[in-house]
């Protein structure tokens, strides 16, 4: 599903023009319409105008427009919009519920994307594939692997080679309305209870093989990561025997979660803090039986047609002082130790983004294998078509 | 010169029909091969499609039945119930309104048109959710309603967004609709409402058949208004293929769904046609 990052957003007269403005550049070049209106001279002199026509120096070498593919309320809007005054480079954002249909996406081709945030386990298969290129950290001056936590950024590292660079860590966990359910959650076995009873009509799961299936199995007391048929099998009976029981099968859930639509949830820390910020009562919680840890990073496909744009909007996103708000928007803990310096002591002392070391024990990386085995792929798929 | 011309008349027919055989066959024909050679394939390892010819696809088609169930249940109800609300519109349109403002009325029927379907149905989402009508209700007591993500609420999405493609049929044959046939029904001594199921009815059926017909095709393919309406659990054929095209990456058994759904949508039109052409006796039955 792709999405105008802010289409809920009420559209106000200056950003209009700004639509309008990016409509004309796309269809015409700039000097093409300067000419044929005549506003040539009006344009040297607003280009005094900081933010109004500041792209002189860069139009050339980025464009105009940029496409990023990332996951659902994972960004501020003012970043875009700043990076924007800076370069002059609009960003379309494309939002993502699975790594699996951002896979899907870039194997048919003609994704359009020139920056995109594949999560770990993703990242081998990418380059197996060919389908990303090698960094050039030449161009990401702000990028620092020394200040990186070794632990979240591994793997975007493949034979030497760095193929991506770490965007935040964080957990899959429980979110919870407390004012509506009672029971006391703690695991992945009370939520898939608690789904048929309490929460029944009221419970979300992810549109997400990776932790769909991998909660439903830690549930039953298996490996996040299986691909045992004989696992997989009884992870399909219980999703199958829930699904009647669930609100929807969505891995945008926070509309659904704020507007008390849905109850409880399955819950990226980012959503789980921001959740939690402006609504009290939704409780985030990780599964004492475990679960998913997993750290998301920046890679460009090898076939954006703007790279040099999404190696500016990279560049730019790696600047600590870029990260660090970027941070307190989403809630998405930071890999980066220049960025944890940076934060204010509410946001490194919320337990929801940097929980206690023992609660992240139990939990697992995203194994590679479950990207592209066949058997989750399918069952995935006839969970959602029975 | 009886040859020349026949030339001549040739090449007119042949200029007249190429742009629009060359579209279908590029647009239509090419990608049906494709899909068909898909079909007999297989899955690549990392998904994809990889050559192949196996029936492995077609065995696993009863997987999908319940999607498939669902969309040749909805689908014809969703037409049905259209067809009940849209009569009355169109009859009120053709029939009884006044000519003054009959243009007036019937471009009202097509407005929401101006709008996209996907915006339209994000605001049903609104209207059905919690801050919605589940809202309205609680305040007369009634707590905790769910409409959202329900086979009801994907009905009614269903309903509004096909309604004027219903109507609008239905008003033409409507308004085709010879008036002294109504005056001899009604002199020759029936009471208006054997002359409705004597005269209007039998001779509004090819534009009944029309929507019925147009809007069953439209919705055996839909896909938006059961992701939106029905919360990706209450899912069609449209929704089964997009899953995956675009989540398993198993393009062969999405071809085999496919050319399965294009095989029933053909064989439903056929039957369609016949039952036409047998309620509209020998006439020409001008069907989609």
């Amino acid at each position: 599903m792709t999405k105008w990052y802010r289409e809920n957003a009420p559209i106000t007269a200056e950003q209009l023009a700004d639509e309008l403005m990016r409509l004309k550049r796309g269809s015409v070049t700039r000097r093409h319409f300067l000419g044929v209106t005549g506003l040539g001279l009006a344009t040297a002199v607003l280009a005094r105008q900081p933010g109004l026509f500041s792209s002189t120096a860069f139009a050339q070498d980025l464009g105009t427009q940029m496409s990023i593919a990332t996951w659902p309320n994972y960004h501020d809007p003012a970043t875009f919009e700043a990076f924007q005054a800076a370069t002059g480079v609009a960003v379309e954002v494309n939002v993502f519920g699975s790594n699996e249909e951002m896979l899907a996406k870039l194997q048919a081709g003609g994704t359009g994307w020139d920056l995109f945030v594949p999560t770990n386990y993703t990242i081998s298969t990418y380059v197996k594939l060919g389908l990303i290129d090698e960094l050039d950290l030449s161009k990401l001056p702000n990028y620092d692997a020394a200040t990186e936590t070794a632990r979240f950024t591994n793997e975007g590292v493949v034979d030497g080679k760095t193929y991506a660079v770490p965007k935040n860590w964080g957990t899959t966990g429980i979110a919870l309305n407390s004012t509506k359910i009672k029971t006391p959650i703690a695991s992945w076995k009370d939520f898939f209870e608690v789904a048929m009873t309490e929460a029944d009509g009221r419970a979300m799961v992810h549109d997400y093989q990776l932790t769909t299936i991998g909660n439903a199995l830690v549930s039953l007391g298996y490996s996040f990561n299986s691909t045992k048929p004989d696992e997989l099998a009884k992870a399909e009976e219980l999703l199958i025997k829930v699904k009647p029981h669930l609100y929807a099968i969505n891995s945008d859930y926070q509309p659904s979660m704020r507007a008390t639509d849905a109850w409880m949830t399955m819950c990226w820390t980012n959503d789980g803090a921001q959740l939690n910020r402006d609504m009290p009562e939704i409780q985030f919680v990780l599964g004492k039986d475990g679960g998913e840890i997993w750290s998301d990073f920046y890679a460009i496909p090898k076939s954006a047609a703007n790279k040099a744009a999404g190696y500016a909007l990279l560049n730019y996103l790696m600047k600590p002082e870029n990260a660090v708000k970027e941070h307190i928007a989403n809630g998405a803990p930071t890999t980066d130790s220049r960025v944890l310096k940076l934060l204010p002591a509410d946001v490194t002392g919320n337990k929801i983004v940097y929980p206690d070391e023992a609660s992240l024990t139990p939990l697992e990386f995203g194994a590679a294998v479950t990207l592209t085995d066949p058997g989750r792929a399918e069952l995935m798929a006839r969970f959602k078509s029975a | 010169m009886p040859v020349a011309t026949n030339t001549k008349r040739n090449l007119v027919t042949a200029a007249l029909v190429a742009p629009a055989a060359a579209w279908l066959m590029i647009f239509l024909v090419l990608p049906f091969i494709a899909m068909l050679v898909f079909a007999f394939g297989e899955r690549a390892p990392e998904g994809g499609y990889q050559a192949a010819f196996t029936f492995a696809q077609f065995a696993r088609l009863p997987t999908r039945a319940a999607a498939f169930w669902n969309t040749m249940v909805l689908a014809p109800v969703g037409a049905l119930v259209c067809l009940l609300v849209a009569y009355p519109v169109a009859y009120y349109l053709a029939v009884k309104a006044n000519p003054r403002y009959r243009l007036i009325l019937v471009s009202l029927v097509v407005v929401p048109f101006w709008t996209s379907l996907l915006v339209r149905t994000y605001a049903w989402m609104y209207i059905l959710g919690s801050r919605g009508i589940p809202n309205l209700l609680s305040m007369i007591g009634l707590e905790d309603v769910r409409l959202l993500n329900t086979p009801g609420a994907v009905l009614l999405g269903i309903v509004y967004g096909y309604l004027p493609l219903m109507i609008m049929p239905i008003y033409v044959s409507l308004e085709k609709l010879d008036r002294r046939l109504l005056e001899a029904s009604a002199d020759l001594g029936a009471k208006p409402v054997s002359t409705f199921f004597g005269v209007t009815l039998p001779l509004s059926l090819p534009g009944v058949m029309t929507g019925v017909a147009l809007v069953t095709i439209l919705l055996l393919g839909e896909y938006l208004i059961p992701q939106l309406l029905g919360g990706g659990k209450v899912f069609f054929i449209g929704n089964a293929l997009v899953d995956l095209f675009l989540q398993s990456r198993n393009w062969p058994f999405g071809s085999a769904i496919a050319v399965t759904l294009v095989a029933v949508v053909v064989v439903i039109l056929m039957v369609a046609m016949r039952i036409a052409f047998r309620v509209a006796g020998t006439r020409q039955v001008d069907l989609v």
